[in-house]
């Protein structure tokens, strides 16, 4: 039977817990920022002292963890990337930008757990000799900007935060900054740009890599909220057994947000890897399947930039046999095991964690229009494809909602879409804003043909209407 | 004003290349190029591929600005040396390097070369790329060439023909954005026509050290502005308008002026100060329209300042000079005027005879005036002029030529001040004849009244002033759009000019006249070229020995001054 495992969510929504600091404390907080404070030097192998700092980086490091951002790259390889010779300030940046649409996961953690992702943002600035943090948080999170405003006064006030940590020697700041209400901010160097008081222009890469040229062309870590709260139970558990949850390159837990046509939407915490998409949607403990009568349609499977799939799809997954052998497996799409590996795999993404399922009752023309309608008015518009694509591509579709559709839209639409991703933008959005119309109009292209088709005939009937008429 | 320094490119050490593979032809690179700001940065694929004689289009990339990669016309495909598991270089069966072509394209103008790197720019993959970025940028963009006032040299037009597709796909309603935008008192913006490149925001912002313009709004409805309240109004801001690839940003003086495939270019000078930006006057029918900046990374890079770029109309005026005159002129023929002059000077007691030179006129002209005081035993000078000025390209001292004038002796030391000697001596009747060329000397203690004392007052100039209105004998002259010759900057750069235009009525080049005049009074020949006057000066004048005419080029040659002091003090002021 598959359950969620609750490691971030442990506490949050028990009857009695309240985002308040002694809420947190009387549930054991602090207590692995403590620990890691108190950490002495070991001896390495080569007879040279390892540091706390080090030590703890290396657990991160043991313990498999991905981003929990979207990208899935691997936490602890992004903190090694941190150029420490520099001599300049190392900044951690904590992205609270949540606002891949269907993705309703940190928010939880914000609004009703804030110390859990203070003490993980607290333990990976100190892993990193971090002395000041900003938690850049979406704009429209009004509340939760005021909840971590107040979680880090009660911090400060108790110590945990400020100058000489727990009378460890340890300083650290942090601000809470918030953003003013776009999407782009969400890419991480958008984000530093925003931070730093700019249009979020996302960098160029090379020579921007937030670990060497980041905040101020300071070395800087951005680490998404469910990532700096997985790193404090990584240190809870130590990496070696933190890397036992979840499956192999899948490890950890992991939060789901679960929308669309289905019976319990919510946000749910996974093993990575040991829940399949079908038991998502359908099992009871989660989305406890369609409301009745209906057929399942389509899954977006990673938030809505990630590629669609269509119900009954098969796909070809290369996974480790019972042997250990890797095996090339074909799989119906609800078989997918839901982790970062398999998704990728089957040509979409696991992304943000959100799924949003979609039953027979959904027009796909418009679900896409409403889709290429959001990153329309989220390009940033600094670099000339995603720029012009995204809203050529969200022009054309509202037409075809609006009766103006024409028989080669659907040809249209990949042409355009095909002329944005692959490297061809500054940041991901290009793929964000195509990868949806790439899939949906050759997944379900019937449906796009047929729309074109059926407008094309009402113009030519009205126009022998008319002819007739006069 | 803060503003960057003009910087030279210091010269790489050419031991410390790269090889690289451009379109199949290997070259060596220099590992590191300088970047806007001359400092040396590791070599971009766009470089490489321009010293390996490829053109890689782009609209945002400019060698002078800080990187944008934000037009995506450069995307290159690209291969770097395939490696095997140990990390170690993997050879073809013939035993040259294996290359693997990376999955995804990358901005030439942004991504640096490393060894062995293959950089593709003509296979179909990149050929579609940069079809489809043109189809990008014209979807929203006016189509309407004919009445751009940029046709001719647009950038998007230019790439649309070589790398875009004739017919167009999009069928939706374009973008409407603002048009005539009055940004600032020397800038039009239309909006629509803007391809969002930011060169304009980066010049503005990295260069002039003004953060006056920006984009507002978003994604495709991304606008260009200048700060809301706030006029475009610094002292570089029509570098924005060559900067600008489309039609975009356009030059309130010389929007639809002229179409400019009608326009004949000439290598000049600025003349507003002592800097001497290269510059191409475009003209028209005898006819100034434009001065545009020309490259010369010793001196202006490729910039101009907006009062230097403006500063041509003068040059057309219909109250220039255009006939001989004056009192004691025997008749109205260049050869009875300085047949009278030189019978003048020939006869003129020593110590009687004094000049006030410009030093606007050329370095060929002033070492004629040098040679004609030698013979008269007068004394010259010039007329200081000194303005405001900043650290980039606008210099207190606003005559083009005081460093030649100096080195030609001509001037007083500090310049200017032997004009109250003349006054004097006019006062005191020993001075009685008194050349003027180019200057009105009556602001400068020689007024009207004193002038009016002098037997022989001889007097050459551009535009009617209460000098030339007294003149005994008047000898009109000519702007340096007219002629030919060299000026020497405020860094002791000497610099040539050539002639873009004819001068009015019966004006002449004062080389011209100067050197008939001196061959009267010493009755000597003289150099009758350009070339061959400058090559007599380099021989006798020791700041410009072993320079030649043809040895100047297009940018000139450094001859840096021993001692700094002809500089104006620099009072200069903030801009």
């Amino acid at each position: 039977m598959p359950s969620e495992y609750r490691l971030i969510l442990k506490h949050l929504d028990q009857p009695g817990y309240t985002p308040d600091l002694d809420c947190y404390l009387r549930h054991d907080g602090y207590h692995v920022l403590r620990q890691a404070l108190a950490l002495a030097p070991r001896p390495g192998p080569d007879g040279k002292p390892i540091s706390p700092q080090e030590q703890l980086r290396h657990e991160v490091t043991l313990s498999g963890l991905r981003g929990r951002g979207g990208a899935g790259f691997s936490c602890g390889l992004k903190w090694s990337l941190v150029d420490r010779k520099s001599g300049k300030p190392i900044y951690l940046v904590c992205n609270a930008d949540e606002s891949e649409p269907g993705t309703f996961k940190d928010r939880q953690v914000i609004y009703k757990d804030p110390h859990q992702l203070l003490e993980g943002l607290i333990l990976s600035s100190y892993a990193n000799d971090v002395h000041l943090a900003y938690i850049y948080i979406r704009g429209e999170f009004v509340e939760g900007a005021r909840i971590l405003e107040r979680a880090l006064a009660e911090a400060r006030a108790q110590g945990f935060l400020g100058r000489n940590i727990l009378g460890s020697g340890y300083d650290l700041e942090v601000y809470v900054h918030r953003g003013a209400g776009a999407y782009i901010c969400g890419e991480e160097t958008g984000l530093l740009e925003s931070l730093e008081g700019k249009r979020p222009y996302p960098r160029v890469k090379p020579p921007y890599f937030p670990a060497v040229l980041g905040l101020y062309l300071c070395p800087t870590i951005v680490n998404n909220v469910e990532t700096l709260c997985a790193v404090k139970h990584v240190m809870a558990l130590g990496g070696a057994e933190y890397a036992k949850l979840g499956t192999p390159n899948n490890t950890g837990t992991r939060l789901v947000s679960l929308s669309g046509h289905i019976q319990r939407p919510g946000y749910y915490e996974i093993e990575v890897g040991k829940v399949t998409l079908g038991e998502l949607i359908f099992d009871p403990a989660f989305g406890n399947g369609l409301r009745p009568s209906r057929r399942l349609k389509a899954i977006i499977p990673g938030g809505v930039s990630a590629k669609i799939f269509k119900a009954g799809e098969k796909v070809k997954v290369k996974r480790p046999g019972p042997d250990g052998r890797e095996l090339e497996q074909t799989l119906d799409v609800l078989e997918l095991p839901y982790d970062f590996t398999s998704l990728t795999a089957a040509g979409s993404m696991s992304g943000s964690g959100a799924i949003i399922v979609l039953d027979d009752t959904t027009d796909m023309v418009s679900a896409l229009a409403n889709i290429s309608e959001f990153f329309a008015h989220e390009s940033c518009g600094q670099c000339t494809p995603c720029r012009e694509g995204s809203l050529w591509l969200a022009k054309a579709l509202r037409r075809l909602t609006q009766g103006a559709g024409r028989a080669q839209d659907a040809e249209y639409l990949a042409r355009i879409a095909d002329s944005i991703p692959g490297g061809r933008t500054i940041c991901a959005f290009g793929e964000a804003c195509s990868w949806p119309v790439q899939s949906t109009v050759a997944k379900f292209k019937d449906e796009f043909v047929a729309r074109g088709k059926d407008h094309e005939a009402r113009r030519t009937a009205a126009a022998q209407a008319g002819e007739t008429a006069k | 004003m803060s503003a960057a320094a003009v910087v030279t490119s210091p010269a790489p050490p050419s031991s410390d290349t790269v090889n690289v593979t451009v379109d199949g032809r290997t070259v060596a690179v220099p590992r590191l190029l300088p970047d806007w700001r001359g400092k040396l940065v590791p070599t971009t694929m766009i470089q490489a591929c321009e010293q390996a004689g490829v053109e890689v289009p782009h609209y945002c990339y400019h060698a002078k600005l800080p990187v944008a990669g934000n037009c995506r016309m450069c995307l290159v495909e690209y291969g770097l040396p395939a490696l095997g598991p140990e990390g170690q270089p993997l050879r073809k069966p013939d035993g040259s390097l294996a290359v693997k072509k990376s999955p995804r394209p990358a901005i030439a103008c942004a991504t640096p070369i490393s060894p062995g790197m293959e950089i593709y720019t003509a296979t179909p993959e990149v050929q579609q790329m940069r079809a489809s970025v043109l189809e990008f940028l014209l979807i929203n963009h006016p189509l309407d060439c004919p009445i751009c006032d940029q046709a001719g040299e647009c950038k998007l037009q230019e790439y649309s023909v070589e790398y875009g597709h004739a017919a167009s796909r999009f069928v939706e309603t374009k973008v409407h954005k603002p048009k005539q935008v009055d940004l600032g008192p020397r800038i039009m913006l239309d909006d629509e026509r803007c391809i969002l490149c930011t060169r304009c925001i980066r010049f503005t912002r990295d260069l002039a050290g003004d953060d006056a313009l920006g984009i507002v709004n978003r994604g495709s409805y991304n606008t260009l502005a200048a700060y809301p309240g706030r006029a475009f109004d610094n002292p570089y801001t029509l570098n924005t308008v060559d900067l600008c690839p489309v039609g975009a940003l356009t030059a309130k003086d010389f929007r639809f002026q002229m179409r400019v495939w009608f326009l004949k270019e000439t290598k000049s000078l600025c003349t507003s100060c002592g800097t001497g930006c290269n510059v191409l006057i475009g003209s028209r029918e005898n006819r100034i329209l434009r001065y545009t900046p020309r490259a010369n990374d010793a001196v202006n890079v490729c910039w101009l300042c907006d009062h230097g770029r403006l500063n041509y109309r003068w040059i057309g005026r219909p109250d220039r000079l255009r006939q001989l005159a004056g009192s004691r002129l025997p008749a109205p023929t260049w050869d009875a005027a300085l047949t009278e002059v030189a019978q003048r000077l020939r006869h003129a007691v020593p110590g009687s005879v004094a000049v006030v030179a410009s030093a606007r006129l050329a370095n060929e002209e002033l070492y004629l005036i040098r040679r004609l005081a030698q013979h008269t035993g007068a004394a010259t000078d010039i007329v200081p002029r000194s303005g405001p000025g900043d650290a980039w390209l606008i210099h207190a001292d606003k005559n083009p030529n005081s460093l030649g004038a100096q080195r030609l002796g001509i001037s007083a030391d500090p310049a200017g001040s032997r004009l109250s000697q003349f006054a004097a001596a006019i006062g005191q009747g020993t001075l009685r004849t008194l050349l003027v060329f180019g200057e009105d000397v009556t602001p400068r203690g020689l007024g009207p009244e004193l002038l009016d004392r002098l037997e022989c007052l001889v007097v050459s100039d551009i535009l009617p002033n209460r000098t030339t209105e007294r003149a005994h004998v008047l000898l009109p002259g000519c702007a340096h759009a007219e002629k030919c010759g060299s000026f020497t900057n405020v860094h002791g750069r000497v610099q040539r000019f050539f002639k873009a235009v004819e001068p009015p009525g019966g004006a002449r080049p004062e080389v011209e006249f100067l050197r008939e005049l001196l061959q009267r009074v010493s009755g000597e020949p003289q150099p009758d070229t350009a070339e061959g006057l400058f090559h007599r000066m380099a021989a006798e004048v020791p700041a410009f020995a072993g320079l030649t005419w043809a040895g100047l080029g297009d940018t000139g040659a450094a001859r840096p001054p021993e001692a700094e002091r002809v500089r104006p003090r620099a009072d200069a002021t903030a801009g």
